[in-house]
C-alpha cells in the first residue's frame, strides 16, 4: 500500500468532487491548448501561403477579400480586371516588377479551383512537379497533391470543370476536358489545393459558353489569337506559351488578378506603387502583409478572450482542487492523526495531500488535451469542408509540454497550502478529542 | 517489553503528573486503572511515543523512546508499538486488507498481504479482508482494529478503553481475546481503562491516584 495508492483511493473515494475538479481542469487546459494549437496551425498556413508576395493587384473592392481569394483561395474574387488596364504589370521590362503572376478563376472541379496561372507561380510556392509534367498546352492541368488524393485523379485522366467555386453537376461545362499532365509534390502551401492551367484554358472553357458553342466562331478567333501571337506552334491549335508576354497580345480579355514581387522591396518608388494604382487606375492593390496583419489583429481579439476565459477556467479549476482537499481533511482530521500513529512521518502526510492534487491535475490535463485534438479534429474537417484548409490534429507542439508544467504547478499550488495543514496534524488533540 | 523510569509530565495550563514505573513481561497483561481526569490518556500518549515526557525514560523493547524524535520515532512507534483506540478508526477509503497493508507499509516492514490475511483469520473476520471498514459491525471494527495492531508484531500493544463500551459479556470475550493474543504473539499488552469490572481479573494492575 504505496502512498501513491493512498492518494489515488483517497480521491476516487469523493468521485462527486473528484469530477468537479477535473472537469473544470479538463476544460481551462483543453481551452488553451486548443487555442494554441488552432492559433499555430492557422498562422502556419497563412505563413506559408504568403510566399514573399509583394502586392496583389485585382478588381476594386475589399483589399482582405482580394487577399483572401487570390492568396489563400478561400473567398470569391473582387471581380475581373481586363487585360489591357492592366497592361503595366504583366509587362515582363516592368523597372520595379521580379515576378508578376496572372491568375484567372472562375471554374472548380469538385470544389477544387482551376486556376489560370502561368510556371513563374510554382517558385513562389516553392513547389515542384511530382509525376508527369507541368502544363503545357491548353486545357492541360497539373493539380496539387490533395486534389488527386482526394479526387483521385491521375495523370491522363480527363475531367470536366464546373463554373464557380462550388462543385454542381449543373453548371458543368460539359464541352471543353481538361487533362491532367502532372501532379505536384506537397507543399504545404494552397498549392496543393489547386488545379493549375495556363490562362488561356480559362478563356477557353468560357469562350465556348459565351459563344453557344459554335467551333467556327471559336476556331477563327483561336487562328486570330494564333495570328497576333506571331510566332508559330510545334503543335495543336490551342497552344500558348504560358507567358505574360502571351497575355499582352489579348488586351480585351479578363483575368481575376496578379500576384506581385518587386524588384527592391524597400524601395520608394515600390512602397508608393500601391497607392498610385489605387488612386490612379480602375484597379486595386492590396498589400498581403498589412492585410493579413489586419486579419490577424480582429481575429486575436477573439482568441485572446477565449485564452483569457480558459485562464479564468483553469484557475477556478484550482480553487475548486483547493476547497476539496481543505475540506476532505476536515473530515479526514482523524485518519492524518492515524497514520502518524502508523509510523507515517510529517513528510509522508505532506506528500499524500500533494499527490493526490498532482493527480487531479494530471488527469485533467490528460483529459483536456484529449479534447482540444477532437476538437482540433472537427475544426479541421469543418475547415476543410469550407476552405479546403486541412489541419492535423494530431501534431503535438511544445506548448503542449508547457501547458504539462502549468498543470503540475497548479496542482502542486493548489494542494500545498491543504499539505502543510495536513502535516502539522495535532495527534494528540485529534485523538483526544474523540477518544480519550 | 515495555519499562518506564520516573516519568512526569506538565502540561502548559500547570497541570503536572507523576506516574508510577511500570515494569512488564513480554506475554504478560498489565492494567492500568484510574478515574477521569487522573491522566491515563496523558499516559498512554508518553507509552505510545506520541508526545514526549517532562522528565523519565520509556524502554520499548530496550530502546529508550524519550530520546527520538521526528521520523525516527514514527517509524519506530509504527514497528514497535500496536495502538488499539476507543473508538476504532480506520482509512476509510480503504478495505480492511487494505488497511493491515498500510500499516505494515507505514512502519517499514515488507508490505505482506499473507501475513495480513493470517492475522484477520486469528481474530476471526477473515472474510470481510475485502469489505470497506465502515460496512462492519461495531464488533467486526474492534477486532480489525485489533489486527491492525497487531499485524507489525508489536513488542508492546497498548490498549484505550477497549472495555467500557461492552456489556459484561463482550467485555470478558475482548479481555479474553486480547490477553491470548498478547501472549500468542508475544507482546507485552498495556490496557488503559476505568473499567472496574477488569478488577476481577487478577492481573498486574497499576492504579493512578
Amino acid at each position: 500500500m504505496s502512498i501513491i495508492k493512498l492518494a489515488w483511493k483517497n480521491i476516487i473515494n469523493n468521485p462527486l468532487s473528484l469530477l468537479l475538479s477535473i472537469i473544470l481542469f479538463a476544460l481551462g487546459i483543453g481551452l488553451i491548448s486548443f487555442l494554441l494549437q488552432f492559433n499555430k496551425q492557422v498562422s502556419e498556413k497563412f505563413e506559408a501561403n504568403l510566399a514573399d508576395i509583394d502586392l496583389v493587384i485585382g478588381a476594386k473592392g475589399s483589399p482582405l477579400q482580394l487577399i483572401l481569394s487570390s492568396m489563400y483561395h478561400i473567398d470569391n474574387p473582387t471581380g475581373n480586371i481586363k487585360i489591357e488596364d492592366a497592361k503595366p504589370f504583366l509587362n515582363p521590362n516592368h523597372p520595379l516588377l521580379k515576378t508578376s503572376v496572372p491568375l484567372s478563376l472562375g471554374d472548380n472541379y469538385h470544389s477544387y479551383r482551376i486556376v489560370g496561372t502561368n510556371h513563374d507561380i510554382l517558385p513562389l510556392y516553392k513547389a515542384q512537379i511530382d509525376e508527369g509534367n507541368l502544363w503545357h498546352d491548353d486545357l492541360d492541368v497539373t493539380i496539387g497533391h490533395d486534389v488527386a488524393q482526394e479526387t483521385g485523379l491521375k495523370v491522363g485522366d480527363k475531367f470536366v470543370s464546373s463554373h464557380g467555386f462550388d462543385h454542381d453537376d449543373d453548371l458543368a461545362h460539359n464541352d471543353s476536358s481538361f487533362k491532367v499532365t502532372g501532379i505536384l509534390v506537397p507543399s504545404g502551401t494552397v498549392l496543393d489545393q489547386l488545379i493549375l492551367t495556363n490562362t488561356a484554358s480559362i478563356w477557353n472553357v468560357h469562350n465556348h459558353e459565351s459563344t453557344e458553342d459554335n467551333a467556327e466562331n471559336h476556331k477563327h478567333s483561336e487562328e486570330e489569337h494564333e495570328h497576333h501571337n506571331g510566332h508559330t506552334h510545334e503543335g495543336s491549335l490551342h497552344d500558348h506559351d504560358n507567358s505574360n508576354a502571351d497575355l499582352l497580345t489579348h488586351p480585351e480579355e479578363q483575368i481575376t488578378s496578379i500576384l506581385i514581387q518587386y524588384k527592391n522591396k524597400t524601395g520608394l518608388q515600390a512602397l508608393n506603387m500601391p497607392r498610385a494604382i489605387n488612386e490612379n487606375t480602375k484597379l486595386q492593390a492590396a498589400s498581403p502583409a498589412y492585410e493579413i496583419n489586419k486579419l490577424n489583429n480582429m481575429v486575436g481579439i477573439g482568441t485572446n478572450t477565449l485564452k483569457i476565459l480558459g485562464i479564468l477556467i483553469a484557475f477556478v479549476s484550482a480553487i475548486s482542487i483547493f476547497i476539496s482537499l481543505f475540506k476532505s481533511l476536515k473530515d479526514r482530521k482523524y485518519e492524518l492523526a492515524l497514520i502518524r500513529v502508523m509510523g507515517g512521518s510529517k513528510i509522508k502526510l505532506f506528500t499524500l495531500v500533494i499527490l493526490e492534487g498532482l493527480i487531479i491535475s494530471i488527469i485533467g490535463f490528460l483529459i483536456g488535451i484529449i479534447l482540444s485534438h477532437l476538437g482540433m479534429y472537427f475544426a479541421g474537417n469543418f475547415m476543410e469542408k469550407d476552405f479546403r484548409y486541412s489541419f492535423n490534429a494530431f501534431s503535438f507542439i511544445k506548448e503542449e509540454f508547457l501547458l504539462a508544467l502549468a498543470s503540475l504547478a497548479i496542482g502542486l499550488i493548489s494542494a500545498i497550502i491543504p499539505a502543510i495543514q495536513a502535516s502539522n496534524t495535532e495527534i494528540n488533540e485529534t485523538l483526544s478529542k474523540k477518544n480519550f | 517489553m515495555l519499562k518506564t523510569e520516573n516519568l512526569s509530565f506538565k502540561y502548559e495550563n500547570g497541570n503536572s503528573f507523576l506516574f508510577p514505573d511500570i515494569d512488564t513481561q513480554d506475554g504478560g497483561i498489565t492494567l492500568v486503572l484510574g478515574k477521569s481526569g487522573i491522566g491515563k490518556s496523558t499516559l498512554l500518549h508518553l507509552l505510545a511515543g506520541l508526545m514526549p515526557p517532562h522528565t523519565g525514560n520509556i524502554w520499548v523493547n530496550q530502546e529508550d523512546i524519550s530520546q527520538m524524535k521526528g521520523s525516527n520515532l514514527d517509524q519506530y512507534r509504527g514497528k514497535n508499538i500496536g495502538i488499539i483506540f476507543q473508538q476504532n478508526h480506520f482509512i476509510s477509503s480503504l478495505s480492511v486488507l487494505e488497511n493491515l497493508l498500510l500499516a505494515q507499509s507505514l512502519a517499514g516492514n515488507e508490505v505482506n498481504s499473507k501475513k495480513c490475511l493470517n492475522t484477520l483469520k486469528q481474530l476471526n473476520i477473515e472474510e470481510k479482508a475485502n469489505k470497506k471498514t465502515n460496512q462492519l459491525s461495531q464488533g467486526e471494527r474492534q477486532r480489525a482494529a485489533i489486527a491492525r495492531a497487531l499485524v507489525n508484531s508489536p513488542s508492546l500493544i497498548l490498549a484505550d478503553e477497549p472495555t467500557s463500551a461492552l456489556d459484561d459479556e463482550n467485555c470478558e470475550i475482548v479481555i479474553d481475546l486480547l490477553s491470548h493474543i498478547a501472549k500468542q504473539n508475544n507482546s507485552a499488552l498495556v490496557v488503559v481503562t476505568h473499567d472496574g469490572r477488569l478488577k476481577s481479573k487478577e492481573l498486574d494492575t497499576i492504579v493512578l491516584h
